[in-house]
């Protein structure tokens, strides 16, 4: 089973559809032709660099060299959760909660899947845990990022209500449980509907890919309902714990709430 | 029964002050002097330090939602985290009678939040802390949104809590009113709290 080579003939006639669009664009004036461009130059570095980087990776076979990868691609997710915060934490706790969050709740689930599901040797094995990885940590960071955001700027706007409750003897935990409840739900609808249309609408990239490179079809569509169960304990797993600890954060023992741990994002 | 020792926090000079049982101390100043800050920092609801006890026990000793049952606080500006005004009270029977004395519609349970207007907020805010029976209350400006039948109904409510023994801290702009309630006024102007003349 594998897949038509392509070669790099075929990829530079495709680029012109891409180029064509740049082309149009600058036409109409909509002012995104130099955006494009860069975007496009930095999709084509980025993944043949990923390209080289893979094909290293899975020559060394070296556990070392994997969690190295993995850790970069976790640094990078964090990143991208603190700087999609409209109100982040102050100091280290925007970066820390996101990318401890999406640590703990990917690593644990990648473990799982390649010790007791896919089992390949070694479990550590590249070529498996490294896709797999990339795959839940993309929609983690996803659900994070929606859950902390939605935290914050709830508190903030809820602001009189959550104190009214606190006036009146409410305990933080109960003060803050309609705001923790919006957040984890906004954390995890992007999940139910990935899922709702998923083989109506959207036919899942890995699965899809899976079919080109010759698999039968039903063999892909259980690799890809083991991901998606993956991704629903790690999303699960991932807002939860970073919601939580926001609102502890947004909170102290004295049950206040602590507006003033929160500042406006310096990456808006 | 409420004893104030050096209270501080950012935006108030170290403040020390008491309230005895049954006794109503009204709190004057311009806007923005600090008065919402002081009120804050004695509910516990802002970070502050300071020795502070109720009938003896101290402050840092007792859970904070504990104090705040105890020492009620009402800001100036309710806040509301239910769409009907019913389950902002622990017990609709029990609230009854005190919205009754406050000139409120008895239905008024029923209502949606928004559908209050600023008054009937006011009231019915304060209508909820006076169902827990608080100890000490500090109020921030009770009345500033009412007409004067409601005020009427309002101070009546709050000497019937004094007489019962309760202590008083009260915010207000109106001397005519400081002067029917309160023993004792204190003024504050910058943050900076001082005695004034009764």
């Amino acid at each position: 089973m594998n897949a038509i080579p392509l070669t790099y003939w075929d990829l530079a006639t495709a680029s012109l559809l891409l180029a064509a669009n740049g082309v149009l664009s600058a036409i109409l004036g909509l002012g995104i032709a130099g955006r494009l461009a860069i975007a496009a130059l930095r999709m084509l570095v980025q993944l043949l660099l990923i390209g080289l980087v893979l094909t290293w990776l899975f020559a060394q076979q070296s556990p070392l060299w994997t969690g190295l990868a993995a850790l970069v691609m976790i640094g990078f997710a964090g990143y991208e959760i603190s700087a999609r915060q409209d109100y982040a934490l102050k100091g280290w706790w925007n970066y820390g909660l996101g990318a401890m969050s999406i640590t703990i709740a990917s690593t644990l689930v990648v473990m799982l899947a390649l010790t007791t599901h896919i089992r390949p040797t070694p479990w550590y094995h590249a070529q498996y845990a490294l896709p797999i990885l990339g795959m839940i940590l993309g929609n983690v960071m996803t659900g994070v990022s929606l859950g902390l955001n939605t935290l914050t700027t709830t508190a903030r706007r809820e602001r009189a209500a959550i104190e009214a409750r606190l006036m009146l003897g409410a305990s933080r935990g109960k003060a803050l449980s309609g705001t923790v409840r919006q957040a984890l739900r906004s954390g995890l609808i992007p999940l139910i509907n990935a899922m709702s249309v998923m083989g109506l609408v959207s036919l899942p990239g890995m699965m899809t890919g899976q079919i080109l490179a010759g698999a039968p079809p039903i063999e892909a569509v259980k690799y890809q309902l083991l991901i998606m169960f993956l991704i629903g304990g790690a999303t699960g797993s991932g807002v939860i714990l970073a919601v939580y600890g926001a609102a502890h954060r947004l909170t102290d023992a004295r049950h206040r709430l602590r507006l003033d741990r929160l500042g406006a994002n310096s990456g808006h | 029964m409420l004893h104030i020792e050096n209270l501080r926090r950012p935006g108030l000079t170290p403040t020390s002050l008491h309230i005895d049982a049954g006794e109503c101390v009204a709190l004057m100043g311009p806007s923005g002097a600090g008065k919402s800050l002081l009120l804050r920092a004695i509910a516990d609801l802002d970070p502050n330090e300071g020795e502070l006890r109720l009938n003896g026990a101290e402050r840092a000793g007792i859970p904070a939602p504990d104090w705040r049952r105890k020492v009620g606080y009402l800001p100036a500006e309710t806040g509301w985290w239910a769409p009907l005004v019913a389950a902002h009270f622990t017990d609709s029977a029990a609230a009854a009678p005190i919205i009754a004395a406050l000139n409120l519609p008895p239905d008024c349970l029923n209502w949606p939040v928004e559908r209050l207007s600023t008054g009937e907020k006011q009231r019915l805010g304060f209508a909820r802390l006076l169902e827990l029976r608080p100890l000490v209350y500090l109020l921030d400006e009770p009345t500033s949104a009412l007409d004067p039948a409601a005020i009427e109904a309002v101070e009546a409510v709050i000497a019937k809590r004094l007489h019962e023994g309760a202590g008083i801290l009260m915010t207000t702009h109106d001397a005519a009113q400081a002067a029917r309630l309160a023993g004792r006024q204190l003024r504050i102007k910058d943050g900076a709290v001082s005695e004034a003349g009764p």
